[in-house]
């Protein structure tokens, strides 16, 4: 258990930006958000999983929709906490912790603004320990819960429930819903028992986004290059150490929209000791694959993110464009993200990728043979 | 003959050229900026008339290039208190109005907020009917609370703006002529936060221009010049001086700008990079269609974010002045460091050429015998060291020139400052570097060329009309707004069309940026 207080949340943001490879919203009006919320409530408890009762009711909060009219109709504010009250009415049952459905993009902060509103914990873990673009790529989804009772709010004070046969359905009218409440909305879905949390979630997320932010922020005046930065505070959690894939510039990006999603490719050519070489990023609003000469070094589910080669804050596929000197750096995901049914929902084949996933840890054993594995992953280190 | 006075001023000198009916420079001066501002700029044209051999009668256009109301904002002078007005309720509680801004400057600008009933979506449908009396309640409080400037931004004003006027007709009916009424959407696009930020802003250094234009005013009526005046604003057009009172913000980045489009138009070329070395750093823009490229990500000024209309720039440390350091047990090789800091304008008593006791780039270029300045006798540096420094001034400029391109390829180069003598005539990714006639005063030609235009950035929702139709809308509007800005409706062309589909919301809603611009309807 730990008290999360404003500055917190900008470690949070640069860290969440860094998990949503790509995507998931610009984490700033999510952060001002939330500051503002701590300021006029005071700080939030982030409880460890193994903090909560098995038969805690967890509500998850989230934000949906175009993070574009976000940056122009700012939430009121309550959305979610609405969404949260019609949830446990709808339920029968007063809400013990509510917890992100993402950690990554904007959606790592939506928690901490119920958290403090209607005084409650946020759980640390989340969905997917990343961020992909629909309601039902989550752990919660992939390992059997239902996504609802779900409910949709608006700032106007409409409240939707949703009620859904599976979870493919809620994303389909949740959106729909979404666009009427004029292009975003709040929302609470997947609720669950403290014991389907410790089953389901990805542990300790937030948490982690937040040490990955504050390495990368406090980088330079600790005169640590802020990469080496981010490799070394992801070392002992449950992804593992993140590897440095290459160093290069972008010479040419490619974008368009396909069904609502940023679609395209960036081109990196590399530098240093990546001279010669040609990294190519294909992305669906997230980062899925990457292609180094002909070759794919790391896919879905395992975490690629474009770095700006000297800050170390993650560029977004949004922002990505010619010149800019990057860092991709490749984070293994999580066991939970990559069981055969989780790998069914967003493993590359789901993306309409036809090849199969290969974990970082065995393309580049040896890195991980020198830094070590989580225990769970010995078993990509032999042959 | 009739002519047209370009004015700049500077971080370290006022420049000023005269150009004849065919916009050939007939005569430049250069001076450096005194405290007052004012009297440079009387000194420098009084200069440059008589060096044009002209009556100052004969001037017809005078066009200003100020970094004044920047300044005002970066050292916090002269801000006004601001009445700030939102208008989305309930919508934008969450985050209220100067989050994230620097203390201090807080501190000088709020005045009265309130969050208020009114904007619409993004289709233009509204969130909540306009609350006319909750309106006026605000200006009634600000008004008592002795507020003269206001601030109005009401969500999606881009896409409709009704709500803003009608709060400021409002406004202005409690608070009478004197009060000042800035409204969002004539000032930045699509992104409250920012947009507001930026109007705010522009409320809080409203008196700052009216002093500028009132003593630029007076100035050129002490020169006897009878001219229509003008500012330069961030994309390269001009506003009259009854406009930028009313949007001073709009004026923060010119002096990049019209270095950008006086390079552009003294080399001829309409697309180029524009490398221009000053006295303390070199900004490195892009010039694409003859104007500046826009910067596409939020913009800080002053320590908050802002997201109008900016050129997109590279600035490095590196000028005329920037001091150069050496490990005095090793010479040359990378451990030859250049600026940050620079003596900046008393690089005429510092450098060492010019008998002081600081080694700076301009010592480097007189070195090599790249530039004939005081006395290349006095510079007793190892030549290592010269030329380490040299290259090192040349890999950062490469490195800039191509940080900034948008692809691949080698593009032409346009120099342009008078710090550009520190630079060869081959660069790296570059396939030809111009050094244009009048190099050193392009800013203040940028501002006497400039022309006047209109843009609009919008949100337009395909559902029921074709994309066609949404295009010629905002063309039109665009062409509509340059010419009410001065534009002669003859030359009016379009610049720039820019669609952005809004992800995640499946195929309805496209974002549409035109920009058209025009030459000076003439007197």
């Amino acid at each position: 258990m730990r008290q999360i207080v404003a500055e917190d949340l900008e470690y949070l943001a640069v860290g969440a930006a860094i998990l949503g490879t790509g995507g998931g919203g610009d984490p700033f009006i999510g952060k001002l958000m939330a500051q503002q919320a701590i300021v006029e409530e005071g700080p939030v408890t982030l409880l460890d999983p193994e903090e909560l009762d098995d038969d805690a009711l967890v509500l998850p909060t989230a934000m949906m929709g175009a993070p574009t009219v976000m940056i122009e109709k700012v939430p009121e504010g309550m959305e979610a906490v609405r969404a949260l009250r019609a949830a446990e009415r709808r339920l029968g049952q007063k809400a013990d912790a509510t917890c992100p459905i993402e950690c990554g993009g904007v959606n790592s902060q939506i928690p901490f603004v119920v958290a403090a509103r209607a005084r409650i914990p946020v759980v640390d873990g989340d969905g997917m320990g990343r961020a992909f673009p629909e309601l039902q790529m989550e752990t919660f989804h992939v390992y059997g819960l239902s996504g609802t009772p779900a409910v949709v709010a608006d700032e106007r004070g409409a409240i939707v429930t949703l009620e859904t046969p599976d979870n493919v359905q809620l994303e389909w009218l949740a959106r729909g819903v979404t666009i009427r409440m004029g292009g975003h909305s709040h929302l609470v879905d997947y609720p669950m028992s403290g014991a389907d949390f410790k089953r389901t979630a990805v542990r300790g997320t937030v948490s982690m986004a937040m040490a990955i932010g504050k390495a990368v922020v406090t980088a330079a005046s600790r005169g640590v290059n802020p990469i080496e930065a981010i490799c070394e505070a992801t070392q002992d959690t449950l992804y593992g150490r993140a590897i440095p894939l290459f160093e290069g510039k972008v010479v040419d990006v490619e974008r368009r929209t396909r069904e609502g999603f940023a679609v395209g490719r960036a081109v990196i050519h590399g530098l240093g000791r990546y001279r010669g070489s040609e990294l190519v990023i294909r992305f669906q609003n997230e980062n899925l694959v990457a292609v180094q000469d002909g070759e794919v070094i790391a896919s879905v589910p395992d975490l690629i993110s474009v770095l700006d080669h000297e800050t170390g804050f993650a560029i977004t596929t949004e922002r990505i464009r010619y010149g800019q000197r990057v860092t991709v750096l490749g984070l293994p995901t999580p066991e939970i993200m990559r069981t055969e049914a989780a790998l069914r929902v967003w493993g590359p084949r789901a993306f309409g990728y036809d090849i199969e996933f290969v974990p970082l840890e065995r393309r580049f054993r040896d890195y991980y043979q020198r830094y070590g594995v989580p225990n769970e992953k010995q078993k990509y280190l032999t042959a | 003959m009739r002519y047209r006075l370009g004015i700049d001023v500077g971080g370290t000198n006022t420049d000023a050229v005269i150009l004849d009916e065919n916009r050939r420079v007939v005569a430049k001066a250069k001076t450096p900026v005194t405290d007052d501002v004012i009297s440079g700029i009387v000194q420098v044209v009084s200069r440059v008339i008589r060096e044009a051999g002209i009556d100052p009668s004969q001037i017809t256009h005078a066009m200003l290039g100020t970094t004044q109301v920047t300044n005002a904002i970066i050292e916090r002078r002269g801000l006004l208190p601001v009445g700030i007005l939102r208008l989305g309720s309930p919508a934008t509680h969450a985050i209220r109005p100067l989050a994230a801004w620097p203390e201090d400057l807080r501190r000088a600008v709020e005045g009265p907020v309130a969050i208020v009933p009114g904007g619409v979506e993004y289709d233009g449908r509204p969130i909540s009917a306009f609350d006319a009396e909750a309106v006026r309640r605000f200006a009634e409080q600000a008004m008592e609370a002795g507020i003269r400037a206001f601030a109005v931004t009401a969500v999606f004003s881009p896409v409709r703006n009704d709500d803003e006027r009608r709060a400021a007709e409002i406004i202005a009916s409690v608070a009478g002529s004197e009060a000042t009424i800035s409204l969002s959407y004539e000032i930045g696009s699509v992104g409250l936060l920012e947009r507001e930020n930026a109007t705010v802003l522009n409320a809080a250094v409203s008196d700052v221009a009216r002093r500028v234009a009132r003593a630029f005013a007076d100035a050129m009526a002490r020169l006897d010049i009878r001219a229509e005046l003008f500012l330069s604003q961030n994309d390269g057009t001009l506003m009259s001086l009854d406009y930028a009172q009313r949007y001073p913000i709009l004026t923060v980045a010119c002096g990049p700008t019209n270095s950008i489009r006086g390079a552009g138009f003294l080399s001829g070329r309409e697309d180029a990079v524009v490398i221009d070395v000053g006295g303390t750093s070199t900004d490195v823009g892009v010039l694409v269609g003859g104007f500046p490229r826009e910067s596409a990500v939020a913009v800080e000024i002053g320590g908050v974010r802002t997201n109008f209309r900016m050129p997109d720039l590279i600035s490095i440390g590196l000028g005329g002045g920037s001091v150069v350091r050496w490990p005095a047990d090793r010479t040359g090789g990378n451990e030859v460091q250049i600026g940050p800091d620079s003596v900046g304008s008393k690089v005429v008593e510092r450098a060492l050429c010019f008998g002081g006791d600081v080694l700076t780039m301009t010592d480097v270029a007189v070195a090599r015998g790249m530039a004939a300045l005081g006395d290349r006798g006095r510079i007793q540096v190892p030549a290592e060291v010269i030329e380490a420094a040299y290259r090192r001034a040349v890999a950062m400029v490469e490195e800039a020139v191509d940080r900034i391109k948008t692809r691949a390829g080698d593009v032409p180069a346009i120099l342009v400052g008078g710090g550009s003598i520190l630079l060869p005539d081959r660069l790296e990714g570059v396939s030809v570097v111009e050094r244009p006639d009048h190099y050193e005063v392009a800013n203040a030609v940028g501002a006497a060329i400039a022309q006047v235009s209109g843009t609009v950035d919008r949100i337009y929702s395909l559902d029921n009309r074709s994309r066609e139709s949404v295009l010629a809308e905002a063309r039109e509007a665009a062409y509509a707004e340059a010419v009410q800005a001065g534009a002669d409706p003859d030359t009016v062309e379009v610049i720039e069309v820019e669609e952005v589909p809004l992800a995640y919301l499946p195929g309805n809603a496209v974002r549409v940026k035109v920009k058209a611009a025009g030459q000076l309807r003439s007197a």
